[in-house]
């Protein structure tokens, strides 16, 4: 191939002499337009190939198979155009997942954003043990999501750690089925979800504040701006494009929600809707019942909805961190 | 973002399954004359579920070792998967392609109705019968349109599991015949202050497998018959199932919060609720025995104290009392295995490995000759149950296919919840039917 390595071509591609005599300047040109485009097709070629292999068709089939009613047996033949979708949207256990996967983008933002920003400003300051510190922050979102989701599952069990010690403290009036009551369950994911999670929009504001220059804070503190002021007015500021990267991550994330919410939830709950989303909604409707064709339906809907999200969200607060990377180059 | 990665795996799932379809094309489909039989060197892969280390793999090992030895041409590599994982999507996934495994795990029903409509499996309809002679009606569930397509090695009815100790403690002179004693007993264990009954309904079909009982008292054997085939649930007994269901939920026979509650394989489950002492009786299968074993704390009490009968009739309903539900386990071939295959698959339900399978304590066998491997006291009385049942009727979900299936299961769950009704779980599933 010869994305293998594209320097021997471009150095055969400039000194091949040129097919038919040509004016010095404009072969010159052509030479490196042809560069370029090797260059281009070099060392691109293999991330299309991959991406349009794993990516694209893939999508393409799913949207494909979502306009069939196909139970995985045989090849699709019943074709009923975008009846799926209809369904999905008249499903109230559907509707559940979404509200749920709301729940969980918005309640991500507002309890994460700000829990992470406060615990980000602290570990910035200079104190003893810090470095524990930021590393116990993060050590949640290291472990596996499996790991965490069966660690959780088994404290907030009915006779599980979490209500054995709310009784002995003699709080057992607050004793719940954490995971079983249908209305208690989402939150107590969520709950969870931001245990897990917090740990990385700290470190990401972490890494925004080490590129705060020191410069600036210092000329605040010489103008006598108290250490609330430089945090407001210097600080937040310069923090802002970090901020949004991480929204941006959080609402992807929590829209694709699975294996935590997988592995948590009691079955019986996720099929009555009550700690759903629309991941698990589609496992269970395409495996489990056995609608292979709904499941795609789900899978193309739940694409559009996060890549709805992420456009809207690139182009209205994202625009000026990623300025002529995205949305074109910058005027 | 590992989520993503996850989410992405499952589109890619779909995905594979989805060039799969596209490349495949079935090839010849003659068959070797029966002369050509052990001739040529064959393999045959083998897609069972007996996934985890135990005495149900290492059978399976044994009797693919000991059938080449028999035949030496015919090499067998055997894969144990989780039941899950095979039945929802290695094996769809695997009989979309143009390679799928020769002999594999059949739960019979909807599923292989479905799948021989589609063309996935071989006929042994005349290479079998002195094996389905053998066998008896059981072998039914693993045939579509009259013809066999595979066969069971592992068959039982459901029942219950008692305390046989607990029993005595709250006055229960014998164990309950119909419901109205099945009621007291209830009461008498409650007055112990003991579980009277541990539903797993946490993972949906223990709770179901309630509401299917009380369809197989409602409904004749007729309407259940045709419910299977031609997935028509217009009749009101789909409904009194129900409502009969809801009247029992009522008298509050299970645990607390049993939407939490596993259904098996941990000390917290329904299971362990019996196999501990601290409930009394358990809706199950055949297989409970060895699951029990697996999370009970002192396993010499457990062998001391449990026992087993029959569900209970239940007074004024038109169904058959001696009707039974039951479901079982079995293997078929795929449509182009090599014609070893269908011996290899005679060679699994034949007394002598039946009898060793029997001997492994993890389900009963299907064959006739094959009793004398059964031990355990409980599992014989299952076996003599089985044997007196007037009509088995199939797990009433794999009978109606997965999609109906797993609908019925999610609506009954949620009359268990408090937020369904009868008449909602008979239009889960006609709209599932229609899905």
């Amino acid at each position: 191939m010869t994305a293998t390595n594209p320097s021997l071509d471009l150095a055969g591609g400039a000194d091949a002499p040129p097919a038919r005599p040509r004016p010095g300047r404009s072969s010159a040109r052509a030479g490196e337009t042809r560069r370029k485009w090797f260059e281009i097709i070099g060392l691109t070629t293999p991330a299309v190939l991959v991406y349009v292999t794993f990516v694209l068709v893939p999508m393409g089939f799913a949207f494909y198979y979502s306009l069939f009613r196909w139970r995985g047996v045989g090849k699709p033949t019943d074709y009923v155009g975008f009846d799926n979708y209809v369904l999905a949207f008249q499903d109230p256990i559907f509707l559940d997942a979404l509200r749920n996967n709301a729940i969980i983008v918005f309640g991500s933002l507002v309890i994460q954003g700000p829990i992470a920003l406060a615990v980000a400003l602290l570990l910035n300051r200079n104190f003893r043990g810090r470095t524990v510190f930021r590393l116990l922050a993060f050590v949640p979102y290291v472990l596996a999501e499996v790991t965490v989701g069966i660690m959780w599952k088994l404290l907030l069990a009915d006779a599980g750690t979490v209500n054995a010690m709310l009784e002995s403290l003699g709080l057992g009036f607050l004793v719940q089925a954490w995971l079983a009551d249908l209305d208690l369950v989402i939150w107590t994911l969520l709950f969870i979800l931001t245990w897990k999670y917090v740990g990385f929009a700290i470190i990401l504001l972490l890494a925004g504040l080490s590129n705060v220059p020191e410069e600036l804070t210092e000329a605040a503190q010489i103008d006598g701006a108290s250490w609330w002021q430089i945090q407001r007015h210097v600080t937040l500021p310069l923090l802002a494009p970090t901020i949004r990267i991480w929204m941006f991550l959080s609402m992807i994330g929590s829209l694709q929600i699975f294996d935590m919410i997988w592995v948590t939830s009691v079955p019986a709950v996720r099929s009555l809707g009550a700690s759903a989303t629309m991941a698990t909604y589609m496992v269970d409707n395409g495996f489990f019942a056995r609608l292979w064709g709904y499941g795609n339906a789900v899978a193309v809907i739940l694409f559009v909805i996060s890549f709805v999200a992420a456009l809207l969200f690139q182009r209205f607060l994202l625009r000026r961190d990623l300025q002529g990377a995205i949305t074109g180059r910058a005027k | 973002m590992a989520t993503k990665r996850r989410a992405s795996a499952v589109l890619a799932l779909f995905m594979t399954s989805a060039l799969v379809v596209a490349g495949c094309n079935s090839g010849g489909d003659e068959e070797p004359a029966e002369s050509e039989l052990y001739k040529n060197p064959v393999t045959l892969t083998w897609w069972h579920n007996a996934s985890q280390d135990g005495p149900g793999k290492t059978y399976w090992e044994k009797v693919a070792k000991d059938f080449s030895a028999l035949h030496p041409t015919v090499t067998i590599q055997a894969e144990g998967i989780e039941t899950n994982q095979l039945q929802r999507t290695r094996l769809p996934a695997a009989l979309l392609s143009s390679d799928p495994p020769d002999i594999f795990q059949s739960w019979g029903g909807g599923e292989i109705r479905e799948q021989v409509e589609a063309d996935y499996l071989k006929d042994i309809t005349e290479q079998v019968k002195d094996e389905v002679a053998n066998i008896g009606s059981a072998a039914e569930i693993w045939q579509a349109n009259g013809k066999q397509y595979g066969l069971p090695y592992r068959m039982g009815i459901e029942g219950i599991w008692y305390n046989k100790d607990m029993f005595q403690r709250a006055g229960i002179a014998a164990p309950p015949t119909n419901f109205d004693e099945l009621n007291d007993a209830v009461t008498k264990l409650k007055a112990i202050n003991v579980i009277p009954i541990a539903v797993g309904a946490g993972d949906k079909w223990p709770a179901a497998h309630w509401w299917y009982n009380f369809a197989l008292r409602a409904c004749s054997v007729d309407t259940l018959k045709k419910a299977s085939t031609d997935l028509s649930f217009d009749d009101p007994c789909f409904v009194k199932a129900g409502q009969d269901l809801k009247t029992f939920i009522d008298t509050k026979p299970f645990q607390n919060n049993f939407i939490a509650t596993p259904g098996q394989n941990d000390p917290t489950s329904a299971n362990g609720l019996l196999a501990n002492g601290k409930a009394a009786m358990e809706l199950m299968g055949d297989w409970n025995k060895g699951t029990l074993d697996t999370v009970a704390a002192d396993k010499a009490a457990l062998n001391k104290f449990i026992g087993w009968f029959p569900v209970p009739a239940l007074s004024g309903s038109p169904g058959d009392p001696k009707a039974a539900l039951g479901g079982g386990d079995g293997f078929a071939c795929a449509k182009n295995a090599p014609a070893e295959c269908v011996e290899f698959l005679k060679y699994l339900v034949s007394p002598e490995v039946q009898k060793g399978y029997a001997e492994t304590g993890t389900g009963l066998p299907v064959a006739k000759g094959a009793e004398a491997g059964v031990q355990d006291p409980a599992l014989r009385s299952i076996l003599e149950a089985t044997s007196g049942a007037t009509y088995v009727q199939l797990w009433l979900d794999t009978a109606f296919g997965s999609t109906v299936g797993n609908a019925m299961n999610d609506a009954i769950v949620a009359i268990f919840a408090g937020n369904g009704t009868p008449e909602k779980v008979v239009d889960a599933m006609k709209a599932a039917a229609r899905k």
